[in-house]
């Protein structure tokens, strides 16, 4: 039965594996440095009181767009280190779609492109679609 | 409070989030909401961000295992998130303008339906005959177990893609992941075997959170003294229960863990219909 499935769809074995590799890598990496931002927020403003989480500020605490997320991170500043890693979090999945994208490119699988191409856009609209109302 | 004690209590209730929900298969959102909001005061919209990333962290750590097994049917996966991803950004933009004590109400009603289809019987047969949709989309296919391969056939597709649909806008709106109705359009409308339908839902998780996560990021639902540590603790705590998972029988966790979330549903829903949110 394997034997049938395989010859199917020939590239399915490999693909399976590298997303595998890849969800895993994505999601150590994204920690790592989560985990090293933390331990800088933690020394620096660890004897603080803590913010008022109660009431919600949104926007205005910054930390929202990729220019000031990077801006914290070449700053050194632990916020915005943390928020580089929550970035990678959510890339992580993302970068699936286009790894699948690859694979079913080669195994010339028309119908899945399409679909994946689909999905990969919803996913553009939803990054740059300014939705944030 | 300061900001350690926050940090590390936090991070054992990530911890045990992230332990039950990969045990009980509900992901670790479910339990980071009423934590954040019953426990610690904090906002929802700020718990709502918390579980998003909650829910990616579980689902791209457990798929990444599932995935190389072999169990994930990838294609229907990835069909099934047009249908997902379409309805979290829909639910994102939703979520503007429903009051919180609404979104409160509702994530309570979620998860009692959560705690009553972990409950129930689970599909473990396989369709010999699919739908002529199932067949053009390439969508059967087959899946290892101690007997060798099985392979299987699925119908309705249509149903389960519009269930999908629904259970991305909750996912949007609420900041879960929800599982249970993924399994629901999989298990019971399109008769996929159970093993196939929550990895495969497990699989789509991830890349539903994060359609309405970089709106949620945009708009500050994301704070990182908070990320931090539901992060890393709920990413411990996945990776414990699943090498937990093969050695305990965790039928009788279920059901502590069900009754446990009725509770906390009521009190989401008694403190949403009194604004206390």
């Amino acid at each position: 039965m394997k034997k049938i499935i395989s010859k199917l769809h020939p590239a399915d074995h490999d693909i399976e594996q590298f997303i595998g590799l890849q969800l895993r890598f994505g999601v150590l990496f994204s920690s790592f440095i989560v985990l090293a931002g933390g331990i800088l927020y933690l020394i620096q403003s660890g004897n603080m009181s803590l913010p008022h989480y109660q009431l919600f500020i949104g926007e205005k605490a910054g930390l929202t767009t990729g220019r000031e997320i990077w801006h914290g991170v070449t700053g050194m500043e632990a916020k915005g280190i943390i928020q580089f890693g929550v970035v990678v979090l959510i890339a992580t999945p993302i970068l699936r779609i286009l790894f699948s994208l690859i694979g079913f490119i080669l195994e010339k699988d028309r119908l899945y492109i399409g679909i994946t191409m689909v999905v990969l856009s919803i996913m553009m609209l939803s990054i740059f679609g300014g939705l944030k109302v | 409070m300061t900001i350690l004690t926050f940090t590390i209590l936090l991070l054992a209730g990530a911890y045990l989030a992230g332990l039950v929900g990969s045990l009980t298969g509900l992901g670790g959102g479910v339990v980071i909401i009423p934590l954040l909001t019953l426990v610690f005061h904090v906002d929802i919209r700020y718990a709502i961000g918390a579980a998003l990333l909650a829910s990616i962290a579980n689902s791209s750590g457990a798929a990444s295992a599932y995935v190389k097994e072999g169990i994930t049917n990838i294609r229907l996966g990835m069909f099934l998130e047009i249908a997902t991803t379409v309805g979290a950004v829909a639910g994102a933009v939703i979520a503007v303008y429903t009051p919180t004590n609404t979104i409160a109400i509702l994530f309570g009603s979620i998860l009692l339906f959560s705690a009553a289809m972990t409950l129930r019987k689970k599909n473990e047969e396989a369709l010999l005959a699919g739908s002529a949709a199932a067949n053009k989309l390439k969508l059967n296919n087959s899946y290892p177990t101690k007997a060798g391969e099985v392979s299987y056939h699925l119908k309705n597709v249509g149903a389960g893609f519009s269930i999908m649909t629904v259970a991305g806008i909750f996912s949007g709106l609420l900041g879960i992941g929800s599982g249970a109705l993924k399994v629901l359009a999989m298990d019971s409308t399109m008769h996929i075997p159970f093993k196939v339908s929550t990895t495969t839902s497990n699989f789509m998780i991830g890349v539903t959170a994060a359609a309405s996560a970089v709106v949620y990021l945009q708009r500050g639902y994301m704070d990182a003294g908070i990320a931090f540590p539901v992060v890393l603790g709920v990413l411990a705590g996945a990776f414990t229960g699943s090498k937990l998972l093969t050695r305990i029988d965790a039928r009788v966790l279920k059901y502590i863990f069900c009754t446990a979330i009725v509770f906390v549903a009521i009190e989401m829903i008694y403190n949403g219909y009194n604004h206390k949110f």
